[in-house]
């Protein structure tokens, strides 16, 4: 039937191949017999050798990820607009793959039944498919029933990208071309290199390359005096091009560039410079093929132009933390590392939602990280907390001024949740009217909840108080911070609730020294290593710097290490805190990476004996701790 | 709701051993002429089947009333004109329809009190007989994977439009019948697996 779903269903599929290449009508009429299916994260759609469905599948939301179960590798990722599961049908086969939905997905199911006529009547279609599964194939008909068509070559190729000879695969290089004419001048040269962020720019003649200008070519002939910035290109441009063919792998690459000392490679059509250039590799195109480190993070993220882009960046993020930790790294030095590519991000998602907007920012502002991400112990997506203060305006541009950096809150949120962070389930976000204030408001807010210290005063205090500036003015921020050390300063009683509350955290282990694990719910006998072990030592850690009024460390094992130096006395149990906190948060980050969430709950079973002695040892540390501070703040008087 | 049902509704609606995923759910939406129960009238029924999490585009169900009533004032909402004509049955043979369509499966709405008792109101009018279904409301249920928690305060009215936004359910399509039944169902599996993430539930945790 004819609806309203099929033509949401129909309008998806026209983008992408090979439904793109069919007829309006066939499209609608294909859509009308799709079923639309719902997976949660870790679903399985189908196993390995499994029967096939009477449907293939493609992703409308979400990503799955294709699976040899026996190596439990991932050969392929499907995302939004990807087909999978089309080959066993055709070939009559089991599936030889398992796939499994990567997170929450929305797939098409389509009919082989209703696809294959127009799968055998149109050419493009037929070509697509043959294409995308056996690039050899010359006959795209011929074998179509019987199961060699679409052979084996599929996983072997995979298996091949995946892994070795990755120094000769095929190199990306960009194929938009930043050129300007010859008699540009060099000033306007530099303003187009700027624009679009690049280090180099080709000097064309009908797209014929003839030279080439780079920032050294500007630092070494015009910052120097020697030429005027009025110069055309063409008289100071290094001529000429060096060209290559497009067809190059990583290392011949590299090769070219040191060979000749340069860091750009022009690839024309037939690889000499009399031919039109198509393309252009840079070295720092050659730095990302080789692999993830945080440099080629950060400039891969400062050339984003859209916040969709950032996704696949924030998925290298994730890689390269689970390399450092397979190599064992110290965790201070990852999360460092990793706070700040994450903050990288989210300053990006920023600087474009603030382009976004009709106008600028009326008034200096500041964007902060709360609860775990201001601490800079969030590695893995989690929820986003944040906050944005804003300067104090008169009471005429109030409302606008509030509206304004709502609505630009609205974005940032919204694109920090394209990228992979999930939206508060609280609503403590910018985008929140309470989370979004002016800075007097903010230290009414913070008052109130100092004066008036009941469990939520407290538990939001908690959070905010953990802030850390993202991105904006940093005095402003500054002057809170001031504010909230002599208001509590002012109110000690407000001490003892922050303690009571540091000391509600569940304990990590029973009478007998055994896990306590969670009763009820999904993760019903896991442990909450976030809960029972993490918190307690991240709310003790607040309380006590709180106490000392040392400003701007947020960080827990760093708060920690200056307790240990503020507190020679204690200094021992300080810093056995800040190794049992960079230890569990280690653990938790493996678990995370392991399972693709947030690594909160812990399978006591799928840990080996040394594991849980290690995890045993820091409970006791807590549980010193804890003690330490119900003394001190004499808690007992109180609770 | 009568005493009677009240007390009821603690009782077990629904064999322990049957799985939402095995259940048939039938979404659904209507786009009236206003929200009048007594004089407004309705202009579209959109509805889908929902079972094992799937939705077969095939097994869904749309259709535009033919209705002497009309108020130009909400037409800007849900763009239907009087006289755009789609195949159009009566109010009878539609409901006619729907009823085979609906079968005994439980009935998913958003704000399912207003649909249901559109269509009952209808029902009556035609001296046909009331809606018997179990009902779920996406508004409601929506409530209860928020955090509990006095710190915030939760709306007392979640709009089709901000589970969209939270669910990230594009918007393409809102206020037709069916466009809004789509939206809805997908809302609805996912407040399914927000809830499990919290607790394991069965059908009958549903109607608590």
């Amino acid at each position: 039937m004819k609806n309203t779903i099929s033509h949401r269903v129909a309008d998806f599929l026209k983008d992408f191949p090979p439904f793109s290449f069919l007829h309006q009508k066939d499209l609608e009429k294909l859509s009308e017999q799709i079923s639309i299916v719902y997976k949660d994260k870790d679903a399985v759609i189908f196993a390995e050798s499994e029967k096939t469905h009477d449907s293939f599948y493609v992703v409308h939301k979400g990503a799955v990820a294709l699976k040899k179960s026996a190596k439990n590798n991932v050969l392929d990722m499907c995302d939004e607009g990807d087909i999978f599961g089309l080959r066993p049908l055709l070939a009559q086969e089991n599936y030889i793959m398992e796939a499994i939905a990567f997170e929450e997905t929305i797939l098409y199911a389509i009919p082989i039944s209703v696809f294959k006529p127009y799968a055998l009547e149109n050419r493009t279609v037929g070509n697509f498919l043959i294409e995308s599964y056996a690039s050899n194939t010359r006959n795209p008909y011929s074998d179509i029933h019987k199961d060699k068509l679409y052979g084996d070559d599929l996983l072997q190729e995979n298996l091949n990208s995946n892994h070795d000879s990755f120094d000769l695969a095929p190199i990306k290089y960009s194929k938009k071309i930043v050129t300007c004419g010859p008699s540009t001048t060099v000033k306007d040269a530099a303003k187009i290199m700027n624009q679009n962020k690049v280090g180099a720019i080709l000097i064309v003649d009908e797209m014929i390359p003839i030279g080439i200008l780079t920032d050294k070519d500007l630092r070494n002939k015009i910052v120097t005096g020697d030429y005027s910035i009025m110069t055309t290109a063409e008289t100071i441009m290094t001529k000429p091009v060096i060209t290559y063919p497009k067809k190059m792998t990583v290392t011949e690459a590299q090769m070219a560039m040191m060979k000749s000392n340069i860091s750009h490679l022009c690839l024309t059509k037939d690889g000499t410079n009399n031919t039109k250039a198509v393309g252009i590799l840079s070295k720092h195109d050659v730095m990302v093929a080789l692999g993830n480190n945080p440099a080629v993070l950060i400039k891969a993220l400062k050339r984003v132009k859209k916040v969709k882009e950032i996704k696949p960046i924030r998925a290298r993020i994730m890689q390269l933390l689970q390399g450092y930790l397979d190599q064992n790294i110290p965790m201070t030095l990852i999360s460092k590392i990793i706070t700040e590519l994450n903050e990288a991000c989210t300053t990006r998602v920023i600087e474009m939602s603030l382009k976004k907007m009709s106008s600028p920012p009326p008034v200096k502002f500041a964007w902060l990280a709360l609860g775990s991400q201001g601490r800079s112990e969030q590695m893995l997506h989690t929820d986003q907390d944040n906050a944005i203060v804003y300067e104090n305006v008169s009471e005429v541009f109030k409302d606008e001024t509030k509206i304004y950096f709502l609505k630009f809150a609205a974005l940032v949120n919204k694109g920090l949740f394209d990228i992979g962070y999930d939206y508060c389930p609280a609503e403590m976000m910018a985008s929140n009217p309470k989370w979004c204030m002016s800075l007097d408001e903010w230290k009414n807010q913070v008052h109130y909840w100092i004066t008036n210290p009941g469990k939520n005063e407290v538990l939001l205090s908690f959070i905010f108080f953990d802030y850390s500036l993202t991105y904006g003015d940093a005095e402003m921020v500054n002057e809170l911070s001031d504010f909230i050390f002599e208001d509590v300063k002012a109110n000690p009683v407000f001490y003892v609730h922050l303690v009571s509350g540091a000391l509600q955290s569940p304990s990590p282990t029973g009478f007998f020294r055994q896990f306590l694990v969670e009763q009820d719910g999904a993760n019903k006998d896991n442990f909450d290593i976030k809960r029972r072990a993490l918190m307690p030592l991240t709310d003790a850690a607040r309380v006590l710097i709180l106490s000392h009024s040392v400003k701007s460390i947020s960080n827990t094992a760093a708060r920690f290490e200056k307790l240990a130096e503020l507190e020679p006395n204690n200094r021992e149990l300080y810093l056995s805190c800040s190794y049992s906190f960079k230890a569990l948060l280690k653990f938790r980050t493996k678990q995370g990476l392991l399972h693709n969430d947030s690594g909160q709950f812990i399978a006591l079973e799928t840990l080996s004996k040394m594991e849980k002695i290690k995890l045993k040892r820091t409970f006791k540390t807590i549980k010193e701790l804890q003690e330490l501070i119900s003394v001190r703040f004499n808690i007992s008087n109180l609770v | 709701m009568s005493l009677f049902n009240f007390w009821k509704k603690e009782e077990t609606l629904f064999d322990e051993n049957i799985t939402i995923e095995e259940t048939r759910f039938v979404v659904l939406d209507t786009e009236t002429t206003g929200f009048d129960y007594e004089n407004d009238r309705i202009l579209c029924i959109g509805a889908l089947a929902l079972q094992n999490g799937t939705i077969a585009i095939q097994n869904s169900f749309e259709v535009y009333l033919q209705q002497d009533h009309y108020d130009k004032s909400t037409a800007q909402i849900h763009g239907i004109l009087r006289d755009f004509v789609l195949k159009r049955p009566t109010e009878m043979e539609a409901l006619e329809q729907f009823l085979v369509f609906l079968g005994d499966s439980i009935i998913i709405a958003h704000h399912t009190i207003f649909d249901v008792t559109m269509i009952n109101k209808a029902l009556e009018r035609n001296n046909l007989p009331q809606l018997t279904n179990k009902t779920l409301d996406t508004a409601y249920l929506y409530k209860r994977t928020l955090i509990k928690s006095h710190l915030f305060e939760r709306k007392d009215h979640y709009t089709l439009d901000d589970l969209a936004d939270k669910f990230d359910i594009s918007k393409k399509d809102r206020h037709t019948a069916l466009g809004d039944a789509y939206i809805t169902a997908i809302a609805f599996l996912k407040i399914v697996k927000k809830l499990r993430e919290k607790k394991e539930i069965n059908l009958n945790d549903l109607f608590k």
